[in-house]
């Protein structure tokens, strides 16, 4: 005998409709990971005292979402931050897919903070847990920039002990500035002719160390003026130079004996705006024509027209500036040209004092050292680039940390 | 006591301003000499005015050579400081901004000052010109360097360049005049550039230490020590 | 019609050079004013006959434009206007790219100077773009023009750290804590972008030294053409990018017009222009390097 089975007829109906459920809900599982509804949020949220700061900043570091991975789920992180013991976030910042750090510029010395870093994407916000409290404080000291005070420190060093070595009488040798031995022919040439002199001490003002330079280089000069009876004409584009000139001209006066043949109309002001000062004293040259023009200071792009306005009057032109911009110009359009240092080197150079000669040597000293850091720098650099070697590695990594400034 | 004293504010702003670098409780201090530099610089500004209207002034009354262009001088002058000073034709009135849409100042800036500026600056062009007929000369061997890198920067950055050496095969590219041009200011123009400026900065320690420790003191109007 | 003018131009100049060339050749020095004239002639004739060439973003421009195009919507840029009038023709194309760009992408736009001339220039900058082609911009939420402040590198320490010591008001007084941009800005370490446009002093460079190598703030910086290789160093760890010139700011004007033809379709492209004059203008003092080279070395052999 067989045994009828009961027919079952709901439970392939039933069945079918528990598939389709299954298969709905893992389908509308997927569209919401397309479009973003739910990523991991971020983990391991760290948050520290930003270093060498008067307690002002904060870091923050997090572990990245595992979705963020290059495709459309997170579209960013967003940073937040409450008080010790305050559920009331803010918003603070903003960071990229892929950026892992946000330093919170807007924090208070001495007050605790916590933070909390969300993933963003087109559905909204995945929080990660609370970060440890951070209480931003003052550091006495930036250690940062320890590699620069020492080098610092080591130049400043040889310049004090030569300026003081110097007072021993010991002669040293300078190498001969072109420039600066001219400058006797120059005045000699205007003396001769009975035609003044230009003096223009650049165009910023006495906070630029070009200008100071540039006025010390002036007390040289005007003290031969004033011995060889002759006319300075000085007009400047600052005030502040113009009180400064002025005390150093009638100074170098007083001491060639001739205070009397001072005229504070020697320095006048012109005007602060760069090209109407270069189009005044474009018409000073061209009137006056002048026999020696000076350029000694900080010049921008008014520095060729001065120089060939010079030439084409005929003068000799002398000058010196620590733009590099603007040497090529002073060097196609001059007589004679203090590149760099050399403007800075002149007083010294002019005085011919042995303490400030002193001063040089201790520079020279700083220069060496930069010499031998590029060069074993850029042998262990190519060397470990080409080869390896651990110790070329390390030398090139040490070199690379000591010249860098770190923040 | 007149030469003390300027030495000492020397000696105590520089180390100041040193120290501020590297400990941030004075970082303060360096910002506040910063300020009063400014303060003293605008309070300058009176002393400039005052000498440009007495030297011209004085031209003009004793009509000495080229008093007319002091009369440019000074009616520029006195006509700019009434615009922005009286804020003349201001749409906001004496409580607008000084260089206010339609203001007086505003259309002198516009319409003569920028002008003249700008034209100033356009000599720059012609003077270029007539520096490079004189100076790009092979004279020797430096001077042949330095024109030959002239020309070719100077073609580098026209189409010219571009098509002149558009042949060159892309393994030698580095010798089309474009990528040669670039070569050459990133190179050794920047390793020039960069010598200048390490000397420069060693120079301005050196200067501004002799500065600091007295060691020089024309700019006093005395002699150095 | 530009065709027409690049020939005639061309024959002109060729035409003036052959002859300085023969003159140079008899011995005879070109008298500075010709070559002044022919300077003129080669700049203007570009602008007449309206002679432009196409332009490709270097990679140091397009590192700035980049910067600006990612920034996230609402960022904050400090865009400060260092030059005078005589820089601003080299100089306004880049300053106006700026401008736009940052305005296009929903920056906001905080707008200062270091140079007292640069207060009127910005004020210009503010009624011709961002009043005419952003008029739906509002002053004080989405941009702000802060003006001059005298000091120089003395204003950028103090506002490094606080602004409010330097700056209480905007340009026409208003209380800066009266404008919702300023909400929650106490430095410029809280600025996402400094932009210095200018090659004086102070410049870009006070800008990298004085606030944004301290202060760790990104920056870009625009300026004339003979300033730009002083700035190469600091590209691109102190520098996110620089336009030089007329040539960088025509190719942030390409690079605009590029990526956003439909907005910027009718954009005014004075840098693409000028480069025109610029490149018949190297031509000219290259011609005028070879003849004066053939005059010098035809006297040296006649003193021979």
């Amino acid at each position: 005998m067989t045994v009828t089975r009961k027919s079952k007829p709901f439970l392939t109906p039933i069945i079918l409709v528990l598939v389709f459920l299954v298969f709905l809900s893992a389908s509308l599982f997927a569209q919401e990971t397309a479009s973003g509804i739910s990523v991991a949020p971020p983990a391991n949220v760290v948050a520290s005292d930003f270093n060498y700061d008067r307690g002002e900043q904060a870091e923050v570091r997090w572990k990245l979402s595992s979705d963020d991975n290059g495709s459309a789920g997170v579209i960013g992180y967003e940073i937040f931050r409450a008080g010790v013991g305050s559920e009331d976030f803010v918003s603070v910042g903003l960071a990229l897919p892929g950026e892992s750090y946000f330093l919170d510029k807007d924090v208070q010395k001495g007050v605790g903070y916590v933070y909390k870093v969300a993933a963003l994407y087109s559905g909204g916000q995945s929080f990660s847990d609370v970060s440890n409290a951070v209480i931003p404080e003052l550091e006495m000291i930036n250690w940062n920039l320890l590699n620069l005070f020492i080098i610092g420190l080591l130049i400043a060093a040889s310049v004090i002990y030569f300026i003081s070595h110097a007072k021993k009488g010991r002669k040293l040798f300078i190498r001969k500035i072109a420039g600066l031995e001219a400058i006797d022919e120059a005045i000699g040439r205007a003396t001769e002719m009975g035609r003044p002199i230009l003096f223009i001490p650049g165009i910023n003002d006495m906070d630029d160390v070009q200008t100071i330079a540039g006025i010390t280089i002036l007390g040289r000069v005007a003290r031969m003026v004033a011995d060889y009876d002759i006319k300075i004409n000085m007009p400047v584009s600052r005030s502040i130079v113009m009180t400064t000139a002025r005390e150093t001209i009638k100074e170098a006066y007083a001491g060639a004996g001739r205070p009397d043949a001072y005229n504070d109309d020697m320095v006048r002001y012109v005007t602060d705006e760069q090209f109407g000062y270069v189009a005044a004293v474009d018409g000073i040259m061209v009137r006056e024509k002048p026999a020696t023009c000076f350029y000694l200071g900080a010049f921008f792009a008014e520095s060729l027209i001065l120089a060939e306005t010079g030439n084409s009057i005929g003068a000799i032109q002398i000058a010196g500036t620590a733009q590099p911009a603007q040497l090529p110009f002073f060097v196609a359009a001059c007589d004679y040209t203090l590149i760099g240092e050399e403007l800075f080197a002149a007083s010294a150079y002019l005085s011919n004092e042995p303490k400030q000669l002193g001063s040089l040597k201790g520079q020279d000293i700083g220069k060496s050292l930069a010499m031998i850091i590029i060069i074993i720098g850029v042998i262990s650099a190519t060397i470990s680039r080409a080869w390896g070697g651990s110790f070329f590695i390390w030398l090139s990594e040490f070199v690379n940390k000591i010249s860098t400034i770190q923040n | 006591m007149k030469r003390q004293v300027p030495l000492l504010i020397t000696f105590t702003v520089g180390a100041v301003l040193i120290l501020s670098t590297f400990f941030p409780p004075v970082e303060t201090m360096g910002e506040d000499f910063s300020l009063y530099f400014d303060i003293i610089a605008v309070f300058a500004f009176f002393l400039g005015g005052g000498n440009l209207i007495r030297v011209n002034s004085d031209a003009i009354a004793k009509k000495k050579k080229g008093w007319g262009f002091s009369m440019v001088t000074m009616a520029g002058f006195f006509i700019m400081l009434a615009a922005g000073l009286l804020k003349l034709w201001n749409p906001g009135g004496i409580r607008g901004d000084v260089a206010g849409t339609g203001s007086m100042f505003q259309l002198l800036y516009d319409w003569i000052f920028n002008p003249l500026g700008a034209t100033m600056y356009a000599l720059l062009a012609f003077y270029v010109a007539s520096a490079s007929y004189r100076a790009f000369r092979a004279k020797n061997r430096d001077a042949t360097i330095l024109l030959v890198a002239a020309f070719i920067i100077l073609l580098g950055r026209t189409p010219l360049g571009v098509y002149a050496t558009s042949w060159i095969p892309e393994s030698f590219s580095i010798l089309q005049i474009p990528n040669l041009a670039i070569w050459i200011m990133s190179s050794p123009n920047l390793a020039g550039q960069r010598a200048i400026m390490i000397g420069i900065a060693l120079g301005v320690v050196s200067m501004s230490l002799r500065l600091i420790l007295g060691v020089e003191r024309t700019y006093l109007g005395v002699d150095s020590e | 019609m530009s065709s027409i003018g690049l020939i005639i131009s061309f024959f002109i100049i060729v035409a003036g050079l052959l002859w300085l060339l023969i003159q140079s050749i008899r011995g005879q020095e070109a008298d500075r004013r010709v070559i002044f004239l022919f300077m003129a002639i080669a700049v203007s004739v570009p602008l007449l006959f309206n002679i432009s060439f196409s332009e490709k973003a270097t990679l140091i421009v397009e590192d700035v434009y980049r910067k600006i195009e990612n920034l996230p919507a609402g960022s904050k840029i400090l865009l400060s206007y260092d030059y005078g009038p005589s820089m601003s023709p080299e100089v306004e194309p880049m300053s106006n790219a700026f401008l736009r760009h940052a305005l296009v992408k929903g920056h906001k736009v905080y707008i200062m100077c270091l140079w007292a001339t640069g207060q009127s220039l910005a004020a210009t900058a503010v009624d011709s773009v961002i009043k005419r082609e952003f008029p739906e911009k509002v002053y004080g939420i989405d941009y702000v023009n802060l003006g001059y402040k005298a000091g120089g590198t003395g204003v950028l320490n103090v506002i490094l750290t606080d602004f409010r010591k330097m700056y209480l008001a905007d340009v026409v007084g208003t209380n800066l804590d009266s404008m919702p941009m300023f909400q929650g800005i106490k430095s410029l370490k809280d600025m996402d972008l400094l932009i210095s446009i200018g090659g004086g002093y102070p410049g870009v460079k006070e800008w990298i030294l004085f606030a944004s190598a301290p202060g760790n703030i990104p920056l870009a910086g625009g300026c004339a053409a003979v300033s730009a290789p002083l700035l190469y160093p600091y590209y691109p760890r102190q520098m996110i990018g620089l336009l030089g010139g007329i040539k960088g700011a025509a190719e942030y004007e390409s690079e605009l017009k590029k990526n956003h033809p439909q907005r910027f379709a009718n954009m005014p492209v004075p840098g693409i222009k000028m480069m025109g004059p610029q490149t018949m203008a190297h031509l000219v003092v290259l011609a005028f390097i070879v003849i004066g080279n053939i005059s010098y070395f035809i006297s040296k052999r006649k003193g021979q």
